[in-house]
């Protein structure tokens, strides 16, 4: 039975990535392209050092906000606010990280602490107004989107904006660079081979990895990540075990907003220009942490593989567009891979469960014995044939 | 088999039919996996009659009229209407033969109007537009022609049960109905309602159309059909005419076999009360409340059982003990505690389990494994929890624990709890809750959709954990199981309390007349006001024995 | 999953029940015009009080009308899509496929076919949302996500492939044309030779009075008789007042010449998708609540058992309900490049999708609230474009409009509604003494702000189709 499932569940996202690279050939070949120099260069971009390092750069942020949304997921809660929570916890982070007057370490610590806090906060707004007033998290997260990126460049040009240095007009919108202390160290001594220039490793995967563990251990080995799912998977059964759903609406969001807060982190701890800045800032991580999150079924280990395989079609777009060749596609493919894989995970769930329903019809044929069941077909109380 | 003590069987024969019956059912069987809902029915019903067809829960009253309906099809069996054998496949079908159902839930959109709600899928004849105005005539004069006078343009949102129901029974009369088929039609209704119903279905009769309508309440029943039919365990025992019957004959055609013996044993009820609740009462859906003013306690020891009939207040007394209902009014008490403003974890970290009525809906996570959901209920407390941990090998251990003693057939522990049969995942459920060793339960069919062999065996748990000090508050549709495992029975009706009764000495006459708002003594309505005084007239602590079952023997 | 859950709502914030509401008693028609009235009362004050021309210039309102519509046919789009019980959040995809479509049609084929494949566009979007929904029993949210990536995917990339840019398409050749609102002379004029601004007068304000004494007082038995005449006197006053515009423009009076400006801002060069896009919604409401059809998809939205139990087809109405709001989201896109770009932009869209579905809630699910809302946003947009001093001035109209609440729940006893109000009130006017001009960023979210502020305090009214998000199998009913 166990290796059944092992099987099935390996069975979709299979199906999905042959889907998606069927309907990308498919696109490629009636667009006049060819498919064999496309998969060629993105085959080729696999090998090359330098790109895996970008790679693995662009996957930590993508990482840590698919997770921030497959917690939510979990309890059936839809944060579509993980750019916005970002983008705050962003300036709040590097603008009042810089001002912070703590020894370097700390600085660290408090950065990140600033960032979870501020991510939190604002998606407890969305969890409060869920459990407490009915409103949709869809809308709400959405609508404080919109509030937030007003918000940020408001904050950054009142309160966290650098000093211009004194006779000169700096125009930049940006926060100061954090010093060196309030930086995580270089990884690049760990590369095998050496990077080229201008590439270096970021530490902030390192933090992308603690984040994955954390969500591990917080939703399938802790006591609230055992109620967290069941909320998500029967909400009656829960409460009828004693869950507050409130409460627990409210923590989902919380947990998922700080998660989420730490997103932007990346080019502020992690690499340069070490500070907020509107341009660096990666935009739409929000929709693709989504994506990404149902490509990996809001599993770790299954959000890390969909976050490198999304990480490496967007790195391989500027190779691909100096080869001359049309880099749109893995947007498509990116579209279609999520489709296909909820579309599978449909089909596969609904084999899975016919096949359920043909052991247990065996069972009562072989062994009548062995126990009785309801007639299905959504009967109002279970158990009542009549 | 011992049916009526006090008359001779009275005559199978149905009422002399004058014409082609409306409807002719003859051996219907209709099997469900596990379970045969119809079996062997007859049913020949007159035209331009009234029809009742009564039965308990799971006498398979309802899907015969389904099957009538075009919302099942049986697997053998033929249906003649107006004398012509038909396949009756879909609802449609049906509708096409001049049958209409009048669900017990009403499938009426609450934000449309009554008019949209009637016209539905039978919209009047005109290109594109709703022809409103056609509509609403038509409406109108059905309503003059049979007395059933509701404001087309209200929402439906906004009617009372009463009118509700005049909306379903126009509806099927719009789309040409002369079979109506009505499923417990008074169940929501009150005493005004009721009254003004069978006036309707009077007036329809006067207009030669025909009416069956299947209900539990006997003396409503007597009151109103030209013939009864009594169905029981699936297939109909019996076709009578109201005249020559009373309510207790009814009661025990639908009930009547064999009394179970009640076994000699030591009572092991103590003194102690482990719960006790007082005037509770919770909000129903219309405008009586669900339950109006309980008085109960169970002491260590005790298996206190609750006879009704479903809907007549069960589901809301567990929720407000456990904790998942809006109590209105009263208290709850654990001991000395008073719990009624706890939450349901607090509740159940204090002692108290429950196992839930619908084990699929609220007792059980169907995707998760079997380690998952024996902890249900217990995920705060060892061995699932350790500190702010699961603990994962605490978990699988005791659910193995639980397969072992509670004979729960499956391979291992990791099975999808979905992928057990219903009476395994009764089983599951029955042992994650005992096992636990609570101080108080609260059990709802406990052993509904289990086979004989595994029932035995859950009622010898309950045995044993009693005699170990646990208190049991059981609701069961099962008579059987309520009057071998009580040690006092109650009985609920409307919400209220109406008996409190020893079943060793309790007929299951009486008890079916209590189930139904029947007197025992006089055969006519109950008085629910005095009953209920009655039964909460017994002091706590003193031997719950209503004097009045024992005094009539 | 659905938008706003009202199993889930807690209390009303007004608990104790409304005292009958004589506002609500009037006709719809006569409600509507109480309100319009009242609110270019309060834009008219708030010019006066802070010297603020554009509030009521005829170029800020004919912006406003241009910036709502594409807001405004997202939410229709979203309205069609949930009142067949689907949640559509894919709006926003199906509405850049309208953009692309509509760009591109143009460019090849002409103005009117780029109109025609935007539409088509969008419902290609919504023919997907609808297989994965429907078909394939997909969460509607993630489907509706799905849709919204590959629709910035499949238009980027064939932009790039026809048009070799990654970022805009060339600039539409044509347009469609323009329109002037038909006035009163257009319409009865030639019959008595031209009729004079006098004469117009007179007919407005016979046809105001007439309104005010049917709704009053005329109760025939026969049913169809009164909407028709309360129609046609609307009728005959819209028309008079849209003649009279320029008229009372040039009077100068207070609160007079206001309504001129506006209703000539309203009414005068109308481009045809404008037109378009505003008869959608009344043919959307006669469809949805007139005919059979409409009634069919209501209700599987409301109940599909019991929809299915009369013998509704609820998987083909939930499928053409989803097709058509992809169609309308389409069209608000065609809007998009034909009255502001005059091309196809990537990130043209902005959100707009999601306000959409937000103006929807706001207006309760029905094309006329839905347009109230959307308005909201399309004025709100229509402002920022202008300095910050005018900006500011908004948060006069707030105060003012805070005051017009605060008397509307007073007269329906709702005590908590009014200090609510009462509080707005007082804040808006401090903010307003305390800044020179209202940031813009700020500015850019009031719109966003204000509908969670709605749905945060108004939920409790809101009435969603009662079975909306919820997935639909067949046979559940057996």
């Amino acid at each position: 039975m166990r290796s059944d499932r092992v099987a099935l569940s390996l069975v979709a996202p299979a199906l999905a990535v042959a889907l998606a690279l069927a309907v990308s050939t498919l696109v490629l070949i009636v667009s006049g392209n060819s498919p064999e120099e496309v998969f060629g260069l993105l085959g080729e971009q696999l090998t090359r050092v330098g790109e895996l390092t970008k790679t693995v750069n662009r996957a930590g942020p993508y990482y840590i906000s698919a997770v921030a949304v497959a917690v939510g997921f979990k309890m059936n809660l839809f944060n579509i606010g993980v750019e916005g929570q970002y983008r705050l916890a962003g300036v709040v982070a590097a603008g009042a990280g810089v001002a912070l007057p703590l020894p370097g370490p700390l600085r660290l610590l408090g950065v990140i602490a600033l960032a979870v806090g501020v991510g939190a906060g604002w998606a407890g707004i969305a969890g409060a107004l869920r459990a407490y007033r009915g409103v949709s998290e869809v809308i709400s997260t959405i609508m404080l989107n919109a509030i937030a990126f007003g918000l940020t460049p408001f904050l950054l040009t009142r309160y966290f904006q650098e000093e211009a240095a004194s006779g000169t007009i700096d125009f930049a919108t940006r926060t100061a660079a954090l010093p060196g202390g309030g930086r995580l160290p270089s990884l690049d001594a760990l590369v095998p081979g050496g990077l080229p220039s201008g590439v270096h490793l970021n530490a902030f995967v390192i933090l992308a990895g603690l984040v994955g563990v954390g969500y591990w251990v917080l939703v399938w080995r802790s006591r609230f990540g055992f109620d967290l799912r069941a909320s998500g998977a029967n909400p009656h059964a829960a409460r009828t075990s004693g869950v507050d759903a409130k409460r627990m609406t409210v923590f989902a969001m919380l947990i998922s907003g700080g998660v989420a807060g730490l997103v932007g982190l990346s080019s502020i701890i992690g690499a340069a220009p070490y500070r907020y800045t509107d341009e660096s800032f990666l935009a739409g991580l929000g929709f693709t942490g989504i994506a990404i999150a149902l490509l990996g079924r809001n599993n770790p280990v299954g959000i890390a593989f969909g976050a490198l395989l999304w990480a490496f079609m967007d790195i391989a777009r500027t190779p691909m567009s100096r080869a001359d060749l049309p880099r749109e596609i893995t947007t498509i493919m990116q579209g279609i891979t999520v489709l296909s894989v909820v579309v599978a995970y449909q089909v596969v769930s609904r084999i899975a469960r016919r096949r359920d329903a043909a052991a247990i019809a065996r069972q009562v044929d072989d062994d009548p014995e062995g126990g009785t069941s309801e007639p299905s077909g959504g009967a109002a109380r279970v158990g009542s044939p009549a | 088999m011992a049916i009526s003590r006090c008359r001779p069987p009275p005559s199978p024969e149905p009422v002399a039919l004058a014409a082609t019956p409306a409807v002719e059912l003859r051996r219907i069987t209709k099997r469900f996996p596990g379970v045969v809902a119809n079996r062997e029915v007859e049913l020949t019903v007159a035209p331009g009659t009234i029809h009742a067809l009564v039965g308990e829960n799971g006498a398979g009253k309802s899907t015969l009229m389904k099957i009538l309906y075009g919302m099942q099809r049986p697997d053998e069996g033929t249906i003649a209407v107006n004398g012509n054998e038909v396949s009756l496949r879909r609802p449609t079908d049906s509708i096409g033969v001049g049958i209409g159902m009048v669900h017990q839930h009403f499938m009426l959109a609450d934000n449309l109007t009554v008019l949209e709600n009637i016209v539905l899928g039978a919209e009047p004849r005109f290109p594109v537009l709703l022809a409103r105005r056609r509509a609403r005539d038509h409406i109108v004069e059905l309503g003059r022609t049979y007395g059933l006078s509701v404001d087309p343009d209200a929402l439906v949102e906004e009617l009372g049960v009463g009118e509700r129901q005049r909306v379903e029974i126009l509806k099927v009369l719009y789309r040409g109905a002369r079979i109506i088929i009505l499923d417990e039609p008074t169940a929501v209704l009150v005493p005004r309602e009721v009254d003004d119903l069978f006036r309707n279905l009077r007036e329809l009769r006067r207009e030669g159309l025909t009416v069956v309508f299947i209900s539990h309440k006997l003396d409503e029943v007597l009151a109103v059909a030209d013939t009864i039919t009594v169905m029981r365990a699936g297939t109909t025992v019996a076709t009578v005419d109201p005249a020559q019957v009373t309510a207790r004959d009814l009661a025990n055609l639908m009930v009547g076999h064999e009394l179970p013996s009640p076994e000699t044993r030591t009572s092991t009820v103590t003194d102690t009360v482990e719960l006790s609740v007082r005037g509770v009462r919770v909000a129903g859906a219309g405008s009586r409340p669900a339950l109006d003013g309980i008085d109960l306690d169970v002491r260590r020891g005790e298996i206190v059982g609750v006879a009704g009939v479903e809907g007549n207040g069960q589901s809301e007394l567990i929720a407000a003990v456990m904790g998942l209902a809006d109590v209105i009014d009263g208290e709850v008490h654990l001991g000395d505690v008073d719990i009624t403003s706890w939450s349901t974890r607090h509740r159940r970290q204090e002692g108290m389990a429950c196992v839930p009525e619908d084990r699929q809906r609220d007792g059980l996570l169907l995707d998760a494994p079997l380690w998952e959901n024996a902890a249900l209920g217990q995920q705060t407390e060892a061995p699932f929890a350790n500190g702010l941990f699961f603990d994962r090998i605490g978990a699988r251990r005791r659910t193995d624990e639980i397969v072992e003693s509670f004979g729960v057939r499956t391979p291992n522990s990791d099975v999808r709890a979905g992928a057990l049969s219903g009476g395994n995942q009764q089983k599951l459920l029955m042992g994650r809750e005992l096992t636990a060793e609570p101080r108080m339960l609260v059990a709802a069919h406990p052993t509904r959709g289990v086979d004989v062999g595994a029932q035995a065996a859950i009622w010898d748990q309950l045995r044993q954990a009693r005699a170990d000090g646990l208190a049991v508050l059981l609701v069961s549709a099962d008579l059987d199981e309520l009057i071998g495992l009580s040690d006092t029975l109650v009985v609920l009706f409307g919400g209220r309390m109406v008996a409190r009764l020893d079943p060793a000495t309790t007929s299951l006459e009486d008890l079916g007349c209590y189930m139904t708002g029947t007197d025992p003594a006089g055969g006519g309505d109950l008085d629910v006001d005095a009953a209920s005084a009655a039964a909460a007239d017994v002091a706590p602590g003193a031997d719950p024995v209503a004097p009045t079952a024992a005094e009539r023997r | 999953m659905t938008l706003v859950d009202p199993g889930l709502t807690a209390a009303p914030i007004d608990a104790r029940p409304v005292r009958r509401d004589p506002i609500a008693r009037l006709s719809p028609t006569l409600r509507y015009g109480l309100y319009a009235s009242v609110l270019v009362l309060i834009l008219t004050t708030a010019e006066q009080l802070t010297d603020q021309t554009r509030l009521t210039s005829a170029n800020t309102w004919s912006s406003a009308l241009e910036l709502t519509l594409p807001i405004a046919l997202a939410g229709l789009g979203g309205l069609w899509a949930e009142r067949a019980g689907i949640v559509n959040i894919g709006l926003e995809g199906m509405m850049v496929l309208g953009t692309w479509m509509g760009a591109w049609g143009c460019i090849e084929y002409g103005a009117w076919a780029g109109v025609v494949l935007g539409v088509v566009g969008g419902a290609l979007g919504g023919l997907l949302h609808a297989i994965a929904t429907v078909g394939f029993g997909v969460d509607h949210i993630i489907s509706g996500v799905a849709v919204n990536i590959l629709g910035g995917g499949v238009t980027q990339f064939a932009n790039l492939e026809l048009f070799d840019s990654t970022n805009q398409s060339p600039r539409i050749p044509e347009n469609v044309g323009q329109v002037r609102v038909p006035g009163l002379n257009d319409v009865v004029g030639g019959l008595a030779g031209d009729l004079t601004d006098t004469s117009v007068l007179v007919w407005l304000a016979v046809s105001i009075l007439g309104l005010i004494a049917v709704t009053w007082r005329f109760h025939p038995s026969r049913p169809f008789v009164r909407p028709a005449v309360i129609t046609g006197l609307a009728a005959v006053a819209g028309l008079s007042l849209i003649e009279l515009a320029p008229y009372l423009d040039g009077q100068q009076r207070f609160f007079v010449s206001e309504v001129g400006r506006i209703v000539s801002g309203l009414t005068d060069e109308l481009s045809l998708v404008v037109v378009l896009g505003v008869l959608a919604f009344p043919i959307s409401g006669l469809v949805l609540w007139r005919t059979k059809f409409g009634l069919r998809l209501r209700s599987v939205g409301e109940d599909p058992v019991a929809a299915e139990s009369v013998g509704v087809n609820v998987y083909l109405m939930k499928v053409v309900a989803v097709v058509v709001s992809g169609a309308m989201a389409g069209l608000g896109g065609v809007s998009l490049v034909y009255l502001f770009a005059g091309q196809f932009r990537t990130g043209q869209t902005n959100g707009r999708g999601y306000i959409g579905l937000a103006a929807m809630i706001f207006g309760n699910w029905r094309p006329a609230g839905l347009a109230l809302g959307a308005g909201l946003f399309g004025f709100t947009d229509a402002l920022t474009l202008q300095s910050g001093q005018t900006t500011r001035a908004l948060l006069v109209v707030v105060a003012l409009g805070s005051v017009a609440l605060v008397a509307r729940a007073l007269i329906t006893g709702r005590w908590r509604s009014a200090l609510i109000a009462v509080g707005a009130a007082v804040g808006a006017i401090v903010w307003f003494n305390l800044v020179d001009e209202l940031p813009g960023e700020i500015v850019v979210f009031l719109p966003h702000l204000t509908t969670l502020l709605v749905l945060t305090f108004a939920s409790q009214r809101l009435r969603p189709p009662a079975a909306d998000g919820k997935p639909y199998r067949r046979g559940e009913s057996g």
